[in-house]
């Protein structure tokens, strides 16, 4: 099983990610919008980083369990992190001039997600996707 | 020896005698060979990786032919009595070597019983997935009623990944038709909670983000009466009572008109 | 820089959105789009995305942006071809189109331009926006 690690420093890598995750929706067998709902949370993550951190990384890898199989994102920043976890997880809550919905929506669109931040510390999303979506 | 085993084995009439009689052979060939080198203990060796690739083969056919579990495994652990037996009358004078070769056929046995079990419940597992994925495909079919005009009759209880598989269907005909309504008709839906509302909100959701138009029909009296008391708002949705007064709605918004033909003029089309 | 092609089609404006778009391409649309439509006087706004495989969160507000925008340039916007799998993933992030009016095809969508260009100009001004809340 691969596991692939890109690093996130423009816009045009998220191109080269989501490629990626696409090759190993293809492994999995995983049907097309499932695909679609991971690589939009993946673009919401990206983008989170590099406004807020300006860099960071992600790692890749299909997980299984069971007879389950799924993906696997990591991704991994040291930039500013987050002071208020709860509150950045809600609906349009923003300290930029976005939409708010990057981290919940992102939540809601995959099957598991943690994240791990404190000032000053960076953060770190990890969140999984299992093949049939659940 | 093998026709011990076969004895024994037979008991089982879900499978025809040569069927059995071909799997026992192919098992204890497999294990016989394995145990000619000498090992004992580790089954998740090369050692025994036919014998396992054997097991699992005739474990999961067994899943999917209806077998109980306690049929499955009575395959594997019949043949203790059987090598017992055999090795009672091998050393029949030695009972110290007896006790400690019974002592090792019964963990191997132990061992490759478990085995069995193991991909047995896999087998059973996949036919699970593959049945529930099988009642998601079966109960929601979409309907085109009409040039433009989709239905989608819901029977059932309205989950999340129900609601998936009614929203990939409906929007994906809706590409392939370029159908501009789709009526979601929920009369066969015992209950609507708030949690069944928010799926049909996100059909409808998802419906008009394509560009096409959603009406939720077969609202029954009572469903009515829950949606109001938990206070769930469908305002935005075109409701109708039954799945004919949605047609009425579709049929007037594409322009078109349904119409008693008259009775003198009838002849004349004839 | 890269472009996105704007063409004109009688008194509307249709954009084909067929590459990935990276947040400064997006934005460009955007500039683009709205000095388009005050150089030109057009009344509406195709946005065709049926090339697209993913919207986000940004790329949703992009398009509600051109969508305010050019209301109050008194030019509709009608987002086309959305895939299903788009719509699905839409609907579950939370994503609320504002003001974007959404169209099966180009020629459903060039029909609803139309139709409200008609209402406006009639003194009738149409709801707001289609989406529910």
């Amino acid at each position: 099983m691969s596991n692939h690690t890109i690093p996130i420093v423009r816009e045009q890598d998220f191109i080269l990610i989501r490629s990626h995750i696409q090759e190993l929706c293809a492994e999995t067998g995983m049907n097309l919008i499932n695909q679609t709902k991971l690589i939009t949370a993946a673009s919401e993550l990206v983008r989170n980083i590099l406004n807020y951190a300006k860099s960071g990384k992600v790692m890749m890898e299909i997980v299984s369990i069971n007879a389950r199989q799924g993906i696997k994102l990591t991704f991994t920043d040291e930039g500013p992190g987050i002071e208020n976890l709860q509150a950045a997880m809600q609906d349009g809550y923003s300290t930029s001039s976005g939409m708010g919905l990057g981290l919940p929506g992102a939540k809601r669109l995959v099957s598991e997600f943690a994240i791990q931040s404190a000032p000053g510390k960076g953060t770190i999303v990890t969140l999984i996707h299992w093949k049939d979506g659940h | 020896m093998k026709m011990q085993v076969d004895d024994t084995m037979q008991r089982n009439n879900l499978v025809s005698r040569e069927e059995l009689q071909r799997q026992s052979e192919e098992l204890l060939t497999a294990l016989l060979q394995a145990i000619k080198k000498g090992n004992f203990d580790n089954v998740y060796t090369d050692d025994y990786a036919q014998v396992n690739d054997i097991l699992s083969d005739i474990s999961v056919m067994r899943a999917r032919q209806g077998f109980s579990p306690r049929e499955t495994n009575r395959f594997v652990l019949s043949l203790k009595q059987a090598l017992c037996d055999v090795l009672e009358q091998e050393h029949a004078g030695t009972p110290e070597v007896l006790y400690k070769e019974i002592l090792q056929v019964n963990s191997l046995l132990d061992n490759l019983s478990i085995i069995a079990f193991e991909t047995y419940i896999k087998g059973r597992e996949d036919v699970i997935l593959r049945q529930s994925d099988e009642i998601n495909e079966i109960s929601t079919p979409v309907i085109r009623v009409w040039e433009g005009i989709l239905a989608l009759p819901i029977i059932g209880t309205l989950d999340s990944s129900r609601t998936q598989t009614v929203m990939e269907n409906l929007l994906q005909e809706i590409v392939e038709t370029g159908s501009s309504i789709a009526i979601l008709d929920i009369s066969g839906v015992p209950t609507v909670d708030s949690m069944v509302a928010q799926h049909l909100i996100k059909t409808v959701s998802a419906t008009r983000l394509m560009g096409a138009e959603c009406i939720i029909s077969g609202i029954r009296p009572e469903i009515a009466q829950t949606i109001v008391h938990l206070g769930i708002d469908l305002s935005n949705i075109v409701t109708k009572a039954t799945l004919a007064s949605a047609l009425q709605v579709a049929f007037a918004r594409l322009n078109l008109q349904v119409r008693s033909i008259d009775r003198m003029a009838a002849p004349l089309l004839k | 820089m890269e472009k996105i092609p704007i063409l004109r089609m009688g008194p509307f404006l249709l954009v084909t959105i067929q590459v990935d778009l990276y947040d400064q391409l997006a934005l460009n649309l955007e500039n683009d789009l709205i000095s388009s439509i005050s150089k030109t006087g057009a009344k509406g706004v195709l946005i065709d995305i049926s090339a697209l495989d993913i919207v986000d969160s940004f790329m949703g507000r992009i398009l509600s942006n051109i969508a305010s925008m050019s209301r109050l340039m008194d030019a509709g916007t009608v987002v086309v071809g959305m895939q299903p799998a788009v719509a699905i993933t839409l609907v579950e992030l939370g994503l609320k189109l504002h003001g974007v009016y959404t169209a099966l095809t180009i020629e459903k969508g060039i029909a609803l331009l139309q139709q409200q260009f008609t209402l406006r100009t009639s003194g009738q001004e149409e709801d707001t926006s289609s989406q529910d809340e």
